[in-house]
């Protein structure tokens, strides 16, 4: 009995690897069609015409990188900004209710951010990289903040209270004592931020224009991998299907490159954090 | 000397007939060396609760003032009303009034970085920054405004040979703070408070966290400190207080008679060797001799 | 050196308490607090018109009719309603519920009361923290490789999508509480002569329950409001199918994406009801979540 309930709890566990390889698996070999009849040219070529049998993705894949800057300018220095604000000035009542309104915003599903950037914000100010950047960073902007206000709350009242003690005014406190202590746990948390927004689809697919092109006219319609899946994927067969789910491949290793990376160094700061 | 905005310097005529109280020994006479704290009626509340009523205290310069009493008494509260520390808690209110060299710590013109860069405070845990040994000392003097990389040097080695570390760690300054042992770290703290040339240091039962090797070290530094600075210190070791202080206040919590709440209050402060050969309350004999639960 | 020589040496006797700071060190106070509170103002805005958006247009359109009569055929028509897409999406996130919890809470017991600090658990732990990260997007696509294939569109292939997004948040937020729980419930447990499965499932698991219930609240509330992984593994209709195996289904989610690309209003119109009635439903279980959570730390906290 009790190796039979502890076999069943390690099979559990073998699941996340389970469906992590049947991702990176299944999903390869569906693309392998459009990687192999498109080479390299698949990720060097932004050529995409589904009619003459071409898929070049740079152009979605330009489009995914530049949508997610504009929206890490948008949502880094805001929910930063936040965050230092909830943990070091905001009275103690402010602090909850601002930590209340985060969580149930960052709980706001992003087709909602979507339908409001396409009907509201696009007619506006246009369908473009910048419009599907922003919303982007407005939809990150209450994951960052909760994760940074986590990693702040790590700190040490201590370590305030050195900075303090020395004649050291809040800003200098905040730079002396807070920031270089929470350093990597908030870098992690610009990356988590960062691939949320490489893989967010649909507020993307709404409002970015669905033009692929590699410009630096941010105000331009352009074409994010995310978006243009979505937006094509139902009328997609045979090689055009299988490069589609190529730019499906391209995203999961970019964003598990990425939580990779996020994940490590916050833990890596956790355990620096713990050792003291 | 620059200043800077609207602010009238407060300036106290110094008295001329003041004697240099002598460096350990007998406490040197508590009406003759000038005040540096006159705490009158001094009362903190934490939101509805009042953690201390009442506490008259007069600290008098380049002594070490000890503060001891049973866990909850309010010393630690009371020590951190000095530099202005319990600013940041909230909902914390200090009524009453302390004067530091005859000015309201708490009047409207008092800026409290100011206050806290004249006040030092040693911590009871080392907290040094996650930097290094010559950062850690050099970040007080450096948002102070000193620049010169020499000048800075000079202040760093100053204040490490006073805090009685620089032998220690002079070959590996660009090393971690956090790379030294618990004694050495609570060593660096006080050379980073003096660094900044404070006129007092504080220190909220610096030893607890140390060994008593560690321990007899920091107490050896505060008998040559006491030269430069006054020296204020929260222990619930009572040898340590016998030992290192001048003078010794001894608090002591009164619980309400609904019994669920305790205010601190000053039960007396006088010389510390009166206070442990022949206190004048009845408390502080049973707190000393150990009768005190 | 701009500092003041009186002042670094504190000069016995002269008490200058009033601001010393220089214009340098003020003014970079002073734009940290710009900073913070122009954060604040700047984050307001467009969360603030999101939300008020959707009140004033979402829930004029809302209404129990809304709610339960059937999606109108042609987007052109005014009027409600919306009813097979709150019953798709309570079907599907329904069942990835019952696939996913099950299983995290199980992967979440291996993590803390068997393989703890060892490599296998190390790397399940990584991996499902990675996990969390794998776009929704992508799983649709994976479900849509190993299963919509073979056996075609339908809620069930919709859930399995789901159930994978769930799967990890569920792992990471069941092994936090469980490592809330004190050891001494499991020693005192164990002392009786109890095994460690019958420690963990009469002992540990009830004492962590709420904390438990909370994290899944949470998952469920990412999972309602998913919209790529339904597009690719579940269709659309506009009638209500009960049959999660087969045949096409839909949600309030893919209902919103669709009506928010059609010039007409009265599919606009729908969307916002649509996004209205799924945010409802995502606060109540964000809200829940935090509820259960708190009255279960304030039970831990009087331990």
């Amino acid at each position: 009995m009790e190796a039979g309930f502890r076999g069943l709890t390690v099979l559990a566990g073998l699941v996340v690897l389970a469906i992590l390889g049947l991702i990176a698996w299944s999903t390869t070999s569906q693309a392998w069609d459009a990687f192999a009849s498109q080479g390299l040219g698949f990720f060097t070529s932004s050529d995409w015409n589904p009619n003459q049998g071409r898929f070049g993705a740079l152009a979605f894949i330009y489009g995914t990188v530049v949508i997610s800057v504009i929206a890490l300018v948008f949502a880094v220095p805001v929910s930063l900004g936040i965050a230092l604000f909830v943990s070091e000035a905001a009275p103690p009542r402010v602090q909850t209710a601002i930590g209340y309104v985060i969580d149930l915003l960052a709980a706001i599903p992003s087709v909602v951010y979507g339908l409001w950037g396409v009907l509201v914000l696009a007619p506006v100010i246009g369908k473009s990289f910048f419009t599907a950047g922003v919303i982007l960073g407005v939809m990150i902007t209450p994951i960052v903040t909760s994760i940074s206000r986590e990693v702040l709350r790590t700190v040490p009242r201590a370590q305030r209270e050195a900075a303090l003690a020395l004649g050291a005014t809040r800003w200098e406190t905040i730079r002396a004592a807070v920031l270089p202590w929470a350093k990597g746990g908030l870098v992690g948390a610009v990356m988590l931020g960062l691939g949320r927004a490489m893989g967010e689809t649909i507020a993307a697919a709404l409002v970015i224009g669905s033009s692929p092109q590699i410009t630096l006219a941010i105000f331009g319609s352009g074409d994010s991998a995310a978006a243009v899946i979505v937006n094509q994927f139902g009328e997609a067969a045979g090689t055009h299907r299988s490069a589609l789910i190529g730019l499906g491949v391209v995203l999961f290793l970019l964003t598990i490159g990425v939580n990779g990376a996020a994940r490590a160094v916050v833990h890596r700061s956790e355990q620096a954090a713990g050792a003291v | 000397m620059t200043t800077t905005g609207r602010y009238v310097p407060l300036v106290l005529e110094r008295r001329d007939d003041e004697t240099t109280p002598a460096s350990g020994g007998a406490a040197p006479d508590a009406a003759t060396a000038p005040a540096v704290f006159d705490l009158d009626g001094l009362e903190v509340h934490y939101g509805e609760y009042r953690a201390v009523r009442d506490v008259d205290l007069r600290i008098a310069e380049h002594q070490i003032t000890a503060f001891i009493g049973p866990s909850g008494c309010g010393k630690t509260t009371v020590l951190r009303c000095l530099n202005r520390m319990n600013d940041l808690i909230p909902g914390c209110r200090v009524g009453g009034s302390i004067r530091y060299h005859g000015v309201d710590l708490m009047g409207e013109d008092v800026d409290p970085v100011e206050v806290r860069r004249r006040i030092g405070m040693v911590f009871q845990k080392p907290n040094p920054f996650p930097k290094s040994i010559y950062d850690n000392v050099a970040f007080g003097p450096k948002i102070g405004g000193v620049r010169d990389r020499g000048t800075l040097d000079g202040i760093v080695e100053d204040a490490l040979r006073k805090a009685a570390l620089w032998e220690e760690v002079k070959d590996r300054l660009r090393k971690s703070a956090l790379s030294l042992s618990g004694g050495q770290q609570q060593r660096l703290c006080i050379a980073r408070t003096i660094a900044v040339q404070p006129e007092v240091v504080l220190m909220d039962e610096p030893c607890s966290a140390l060994d008593p090797i560690a321990t007899a070290r920091i107490e050896d530094l505060m008998q040559q400190l006491k030269a430069d600075y006054t020296i204020v210190i929260v222990t619930h070791n009572m040898q340590q207080a016998a030992r290192v202080s001048d003078r010794t206040a001894f608090f002591t919590a009164e619980v309400s008679t609904a019994g669920d709440t305790r205010t601190g209050v000053l039960v007396e402060f006088d010389a510390t060797d009166k206070i442990f050969s022949n206190p004048g309350d009845e408390r502080t004999e049973n707190y000393v001799t150990g009768r005190f639960g | 050196m701009s500092r003041p020589s009186a002042a670094m040496t504190a000069e016995p006797g002269i008490a200058i308490l009033a601001s010393q700071l220089t214009a340098t060190r003020r003014g970079k106070d002073l734009a940290a607090s710009l900073w913070m509170w122009g954060a604040l103002l700047v984050a307001i805005v467009p969360l603030g018109a999101i939300v008020l958006y959707l009140i004033q247009l979402g829930a004029g359109v809302i209404s129990l009719e809304f709610v339960t009569s059937s999606i109108p055929i042609s987007p052109r028509e005014k009027g409600p309603g919306m009813g097979p897409a709150v019953a798709g999406t309570l079907l599907l996130t329904g069942l990835a519920s019952a696939l996913a919890i099950p299983l995290g809470v199980l992967a979440a017991v291996y993590l803390n009361e068997y393989g703890k600090r060892g490599r296998l658990a190390t790397v399940v732990r990584f991996l499902a923290d990675v996990m969390t990260g794998v776009p929704s997007i992508v799983m649709g696509l994976f479900i849509y490789s190993v299963w919509v294939l073979h056996f075609g569109l339908s809620g069930f292939a919709g859930a399995l999508a789901l159930a994978c997004l769930m799967l990890p948040i569920v792992i990471r937020s069941t092994e936090e509480m469980l490592r809330l729980v004190p050891d001494e419930l499991r020693q005192a447990s164990l002392a009786l002569g109890n095994t460690t499965w019958r420690t963990v499932v009469t002992v540990v698991l009830p004492a962590a329950l709420p904390g438990i219930v909370s994290g899944a609240m949470l998952a469920v509330a990412r999972a309602a409001g998913e919209t790529a992984p339904v597009l690719f593994c579940v269709g659309i209709v506009s009638d209500v199918n009960w049959n999660a195996f087969s045949g096409s289904n839909t949600t309030l989610s893919a209902q919103i994406f669709a009506n928010a690309q059609s010039p007409f209003v009265g599919a606009q119109d729908r969307a916002w009801g649509a996004a209205f009635t799924l945010v409802v439903l995502v606060f109540l279980l964000t809200v829940g979540a935090r509820f259960v959570s708190a009255r279960f730390t304030r039970k831990r906290g009087g331990l």
